[in-house]
Parts: structure tokens; sequence; C-alpha cells
């Protein structure tokens, strides 16, 4: 058990401040812990979003002395004792308060996203046949919990707030479970191309480092899906085709 | 009239776990304006944690099976208390709501012929459990939370219902605030669903989130709703018990349906010793059997012991631990890493190798880990019809983990998963048709919903008063104590003791700041649901004089055969909590014979 002086981001954009709070922590504890233990005992209005406590909801993402991190997953130990911290929202994104962000924006992405449109049924009851080989590549995306990591990296986002011009890797990873779903008959690329911007990402992977769920997002969602996007608009036949039958 | 907001929709689901998404997603299919309302964002709840699978007798592996297992199953692990119409439906209709997942875009894993893979699970014959891997419930809320936002659903996220008026004894809409700006909204319904989840945060060991209060099991009880079996709660038995600050998360039983073992500090495989006489002959008799089922001889050998029903293993562990024989921080040794390959064990349980490599420093491909009890879920909630999941309150339904009788006295892995998709279903195809037949939401008098709020915000005016987190956190210390795995009439007494003071102290928090996004003011508001069904957990644990199930009593130890199919009853009568007993229904006997005959 020691003490430790911990910064937290109080307050919103335009007023705010870090305030250092000197808490007891024990062994094994997670910067959640800390952060729950300040609420408990010095700041019961300290405002952060939490549920599962195990990495598996996505709802805790801050950062964590400048580096993105769920808080539940962030061992105290990781920092050594002489070492301060601070915590502070991601920075992508509008704060409402202290560590709670405004994510809505990535409600309304989804929402617009083009759904998953099953081939027929193989069989009357109704069921499909899909093999294991054929399932993991959607499988890796599905891992996704939605923490938002990634779009808060996205110099895309981050640094030329483009929010309104690019989906973000969260959102070319969800594309890219119903893209590469072995049952998919849907064709996103119009929406990629046009409203997902995908041509923003100019692939620096700081979106994959990031990922507490280790999903490959630049080399297995994003190129593949640009790949699809360049066939589709930017294939030359094609282009030639379109050009003497009058299409788009 | 305060500034408050106000929505008209013809059904409102509160909870948007995988009961409340799938029940939103039939309401509104039916034709039904729908409205979902949830206390996080939307696609965090509950489920997500769900690990191990879904239990539905596809028969993909095991040809043998078929809907009349499945129901024997959850019958015999239930101690013969379910409703045995909700136990029928479930395992009729779970094959339909896994396919229909599919339809979806669902990605279960798959057998070599390319259809859905099962696992084998704690408690049921032949293996059932759809999954994949063991993030099985994330998968399920991602396919329903992408179906339901396209399907014109509304959805309320971070907004917390705080009362259920009635207007002449039926359900009239839902009061609620926004935890954004803490502004209240009224939503005025023709028929209200509850799927609220849980009330494990009433202990102190649990794997359950902050939002597992128990609202929807008071909004109900307030609501003059009757809630049964809330004497049986399940306290999983396998839980991180070290380093402390991650005791009580959850370790999958999909660690044992794999083939993990279970030993003490000797050694000793303890689950050979603990088979009850119910299930003798139906599980692995020496290690060599076991081994030789996990590996693959499944129709030759019997099942592993560690794969009894969860309030057996639970005890056993605990057994261990006060005999002297448990592990170093009070627990038990589960074990995979002597059965399967590092390989396979990343692949099978991926989500268990990272949360303990990352928590608590152990690697589960090399080594044992350490286990415990956890408080897990309520098999108990609102009594519902096993059709239309309507409870005793006109226009008020429930379904999921808020509604009882479906699971009995214990609950089997896999089950609940199911019991989602089922009943979710039909919850939302009784509101809708709820909303059809009646006209008009009815109105509600102004001053009562201003009297909701006034007391919503009342511990604002105590700025010195208790603090909330102070308060829960005796209420949890009081659970655990005094109504944990193993209560009896002392102790019972002394929780309702307990509770009693602690409502006092309720009474007296006192919050600091505004409304937005205030933790302390959400703790405080949630302290009335965990007091309510803290207290109707011990009463109706008092009520039941014999152990069954997860209801272990130390002062009467064996099931009572007078008690068999006894349901214990409580509502709300002026301001006090009546407790009935009745007896349920008979199986009809062509379901009968199923449990005596085997199916």
């Amino acid at each position: 058990m020691a003490q430790r002086s911990i910064g937290i981001f109080r307050g919103t954009r335009e007023e705010w401040r870090i305030r250092e709070f000197l808490v007891e922590v024990d062994q094994g504890m997670v910067v959640l812990d800390v952060v729950h233990r300040i609420q408990a005992t010095q700041a019961p209005d300290l405002a952060c979003r939490w549920n599962c406590k195990a990495g598996k909801c996505g709802s805790c993402s801050a950062e964590i002395n400048g580096h993105p991190r769920l808080m539940c997953m962030t061992r105290m130990s990781d920092y050594p004792e002489d070492h301060p911290i601070t915590i502070t929202p991601m920075r992508a994104f509008p704060v409402i308060k202290d560590l709670v962000t405004n994510v809505s924006r990535g409600y309304e992405i989804n929402q617009r996203l083009p759904f998953f449109q099953p081939r027929e049924p193989d069989f009357p009851d109704g069921s499909w046949r899909m093999y294991q080989y054929e399932v993991e590549r959607a499988q890796e995306f599905r891992k996704c919990i939605e923490c938002f990591l990634c779009q808060n990296v996205c110099h895309v986002l981050r640094t030329h707030d483009k929010h309104q011009e690019f989906i973000g890797p969260a959102f070319l990873v969800r594309a890219a479970v119903y893209e590469m779903h072995p049952l998919d008959t849907a064709d996103r690329s119009a929406y990629l191309r046009q409203e997902g911007g995908i041509g923003y990402c100019n692939i620096t992977k700081c979106c994959t480092e990031v990922c507490p769920e280790s999903i490959h997002i630049t080399d297995n969602a994003i190129i593949p899906l640009k790949e699809r996007v360049a066939d589709r608009y930017y294939d030359p036949l094609r282009m030639l085709w379109r050009f003497f039958a009058g299409g788009k | 009239m305060t500034d408050i907001q106000r929505r008209e929709l013809d059904v409102i689901v509160i909870g948007a776990g995988g009961a409340g998404l799938r029940a939103a997603i039939e309401a509104s299919a039916q034709g039904a304006k729908v409205g979902l309302i949830c206390k996080s964002l939307l696609g965090k709840a509950h489920t997500v944690m769900a690990e191990g699978g879904a239990a539905a007798a596809l028969a993909n592996v095991r040809s043998e099976d078929n809907w009349r297992v499945h129901f024997r199953d959850t019958m015999r692990g239930g101690k013969m208390h379910n409703n045995w119409r909700m136990a029928q439906i479930l395992a009729q209709e779970a094959p339909d709501r896994i396919i229909e997942l599919e339809s979806w875009g669902a990605l279960f894993d798959r057998t070599e012929d390319g259809r859905i893979n099962q696992r084998p699970f704690g408690g049921h014959t032949y293996a059932r459990l759809a999954h994949v891997g063991d993030r099985t419930g994330l998968e399920m809320i991602r396919v329903l939370q992408d179906k339901g936002v396209h399907s014109g659903i509304e959805v309320f996220m971070e907004c917390t219902v705080i009362s259920i008026p009635t207007v002449g004894g039926g359900a009239a809409g839902a009061l609620a605030y926004w935890r954004e700006n803490g502004r209240f909204i009224f939503f005025s319904s023709k028929a209200v669903v509850l799927a609220t989840g849980g009330i494990g945060k009433a202990w102190k060991i649990t794997s359950n989130s902050w939002e597992y209060t128990g609202d929807g099991h008071a909004l109900a009880y307030e609501a003059g709703a009757e809630l049964i079996d809330m004497e049986f709660v399940q306290f999983h038995p396998t839980g991180m018990v070290w380093p402390p600050s991650v005791r009580g998360i959850l370790v999958t039983e999909g660690v044992r349906g794999e083939g993990g073992v279970l030993r003490n500090s000797e050694g000793k495989r303890f689950m050979f010793d603990n088979v009850p006489d119910m299930f003798k002959g139906d599980y692995a008799e020496s290690e060599a059997e076991a081994d030789r089922w996990v590996t693959g001889d499944r129709v030759n050998n019997r099942r592993p012991p560690e794969l009894l029903t969860r309030d057996v293993v639970a005890r056993a562990i605990l057994a261990e631990v006060q005999a002297g024989r448990g592990s170093p921080h009070g627990g038990a040794f589960l074990d995979i890493s002597t059965k399967q390959s590092a390989e396979y064990i990343k692949k099978k349980l991926p989500s268990m190798y990272h949360q303990f490599k990352e928590l608590a420093g152990v690697d589960i491909t090399r080594e044992a880990m350490e286990v415990g009890p956890t408080t897990h879920y309520v098999m108990g909630g609102v009594k519902v019809d096993a059709e239309t999941q309507e409870s005793t309150v006109p226009g008020l339904f429930a379904a999921g983990e808020v509604a009882g009788g479906m699971h009995g006295a214990n609950r089997l892995g896999g089950n609940s998963l199911s019991d989602l998709l089922v009943f979710g279903r039909r919850a939302g195809a009784g509101a809708a048709d709820f909303a059809k037949k009646n006209g008009a939401a009815p109105r509600v008098p102004d001053a009562e919903i201003e009297a909701n709020i006034a007391e919503a915000l009342a511990p604002f005016d105590r700025e010195k008063g208790e603090n909330p987190f102070e308060v829960q956190a005796a209420l949890q210390e009081v659970m655990q104590n005094e109504a944990g795995i193993i209560r009896e009439e002392a102790t019972l007494k002394r929780a309702l003791a307990g509770l009693e003071k602690l409502k006092q102290r309720a009474a007296k928090v006192g919050v600091t700041g505004n409304r937005e996004y205030n933790p302390g003011w959400n703790t405080a508001i949630d302290l009335k649901s965990l007091l309510i069904v803290s207290e109707v957990v011990a009463r109706s644990g008092l009520e039941r004089t014999e152990s069954r199930g997860a209801h272990s009593r130390l002062d009467h130890q064996a099931s009572d055969p007078k008690q068999e199919r006894m349901e214990i009853a409580i509502k709300k009568e002026g301001s006090e909590m009546q407790v009935v007993r009745r007896r349920q229904p008979d199986l009809p006997p062509d379901l009968k014979k199923i449990i005596e005959e085997g199916a």
C-alpha cells in the first residue's frame, strides 16, 4: 500500500484544470479502481464512464499520461511510484464533463452504415453453411468493443478534425464485419468512398497500435476496403466501360 | 410544473441488453412506435460480459439432442422449481432464435461441416451452447444493436428511469432523467417492458457492473407487481479472487467446458466426491474417464464432475476453503493448462487468457487460476405470464434476468442468453399487442410526477448528508455477510435489521455539485432500488425453510418435499412487504413423463 498523487482533468474544454488527489493504492489496483476510490472518498461528482471493469465493454477509455488506454486494464504498478500519473479525457472528442466525452457521432454513423444483407438461406429451415475459415476473417472485427481509442488517435480526426468527412477506423472496422461476412450481398463501396471518406486514411496505423483487442485494423480491415473501393471506381477497364456506357 | 421533456410512444423498453434489444426489435416489427431507454451507452449492457454461449438444442454436435432433453436438463438443474411452461418454451424456441440471429449477421463458431458449433456446459446432457470463443455475449449484443438501430427504434442513452406511474392499476409510462444534464423526461406509453437485468450490486463480491442495482425489480415492486423466487441468487463458482481489486470478475464456465479441472491445495479433484444423488451415474467416476471425455470420446464416457450445476460447484469450493484446503487467497485451483495445448486455450478462451495475463499476471496456458464463488445472477424476479411476459400489473412486461420463474432454483449456464432472445421476443410481441388493443396511455397526474422529481432531487438539499458511496458499501457488506451463499434464520434476521438501519441512513444521504453527470447523485438514487431488492431477498430467504438449488440454509440443510414447487411471492401492500406462499401448478403428464423417464 502506498500513497500516490494522481492528477485528473476536471471540467469542460472551455473551463478545466488538472486537480491533484492523494490516494491510497493497494496491491493489484488498476487506474479505474483509483478513480473509484477518489469518487467514493474525495470527489463524489467526478464523472467517468465504466461498466464491466474487465476490458469487455470499452466504456472507460481515457488518456493516461497522454497514452490512450482502458482505465480498467491499466495496472497502477505499470507506473513507477515516483512517477506522476495524469488522467485526461480522450482528446479527439468533445468533453461532457471531466473524463466523460461525447461519442454520439459514432452512433449516427452506425445508423447510416448500410446494414447486413444475407444471401438466400441454403436450406428450407432458414439456415446456412459457413466454414470456420470463412467466418474467422469477420470474427476478428467483431472483437471490437467500441472503446473508440482508435478514433481518438486517428490524426485525420484528432489533428485535422475531419469528423464530418471521415467515419474513422472504428466504423471502417464495422463496415468490414459485413463486407467480409460470408453471407453478405450488399455493396458498401459507394458509401465508403463518399460519406465514409475512406480516402482520407493514409495508413499510418496509429489505430492498430492502440487497439486493446489487437485487431489488425489497418492491414485486415482498412486496406482491403480501400482495395474494394479502388476496384469499383478506379479500375481502368471499368472506368472505360463506365465512360462508354454512361454509368457512374 | 418543473421544466420536463415529454415523449409519447406506444411501447417503451427499459434496458438495452439482449432482452431489451430483442423486445424492442419485436415490438417495432409488430408496428409499434418504440423507445429503448438505457442507463449506459448503447452496446455496453451487461450482456457483453456473457462468455460461454447460448443453449439451444440445435443437435449440430450431438444428433441425440432435442427440446425434451434440454427441457429435462433445465428443470432438473432448477431443482424442479421452474415455471414449467417457460422452461418448455425456452427449450422449444431457442434453436429458431439462434438461427434468426445468424440471419441478422451473427458469426458463431462452426462445426467441421459448416454448421453452428456447440460446446458442453454445466448441467447440459449434450454439447449445446452456440458460441463465439468466450465472447458470445458481445457478438449477440452487437448483432442486436445493429439490427435494432436499423429497425427504426428510438434509443435514449444514459437515461435512468426512476418510476413507473400507474393509473387505475395499469402501467402508464416512465419518469427518467438524463445522466448528462440531470434533466427529467416523462415517457407516456401504452405498454412498458422491463429488461433491466439483475441485482448483483447488492453484494460485495460480484461479477456484475454498477448498473445491476435491481432497478427493474424495484420499479415493478413499487408499481404493485409481484416478485417471486427472490431467495434464489446464483453464486457463480468461478470468479477471480486475486488481486483484491479484481475479486469477483467472472471466469467463464467455458474453462471447465473445455476440460479445465478443479483441485484443492492437496492437488485433489474434489468434485468427484460432490456428486448429488439426483445426478449419480450422469458424471464420470474416475479421472481417466473424464480425461477420455475431454479428448473426444463423448459417447462412451461421461462428462467430468466439474460440469455439475453451478450451485453444487460453488458450495463444494466453499466447503474446501472452510476445511482449510483452499488456495493461498481463499479459493480453489482451476487448471486447464494440463488438459489443452496453449494454442487451443488461446483460441477457445482468448479473453480469459487476456484477463488473467493483464490483471493477475497469470498465464493460464502454463499455470492454474485461483477461483472462488461470486454473485452472478438472480433467478427470481417479476412474476410473468409465460406466453406474453406480462406481469401482474396490466401493461407492464418483463423479460430476461428481471423476470422470474424460468430458471427455478438454479439457472444452467447458457440458458440466460437463450432466455434473452426467446422471452425478449415474446415480451416485445406481448407489449405491442397490448398497445394495439388499448387506446392512448392514461394521463398521469402532474402532482405525482412532481413528487417523484422532488424525491430524486432531495439529496441536493443535504450537502452535509451521508456519503452515498459509504451507504452502498455498507449495504454490500450486510448482504455479503448475512445473505450470501450459506444463510440461516439468524443471519437473514440480522440482514433485515441491518437494512432497516441503512434505510434511515439512505434517507439522509447528501450530494455535492450539480446534476450534470454526477456519480454521487446517481449512486444516491440507485440506493432506493438496492434497498428494496435486498430486503425482498432476505424476506424470501427467511420464508423458505429448506435448502434448494442456490438457496442454502445452514439451519435447514435438506430439501423439503413439502416445499417442492412452493412459490414465495412478495408484493407491496400499503408501505409493507406482503409475503405469500403458494403452490405452483403441476406439470402436465406428458412433461412429467419426460422428467421421470428421460427424454
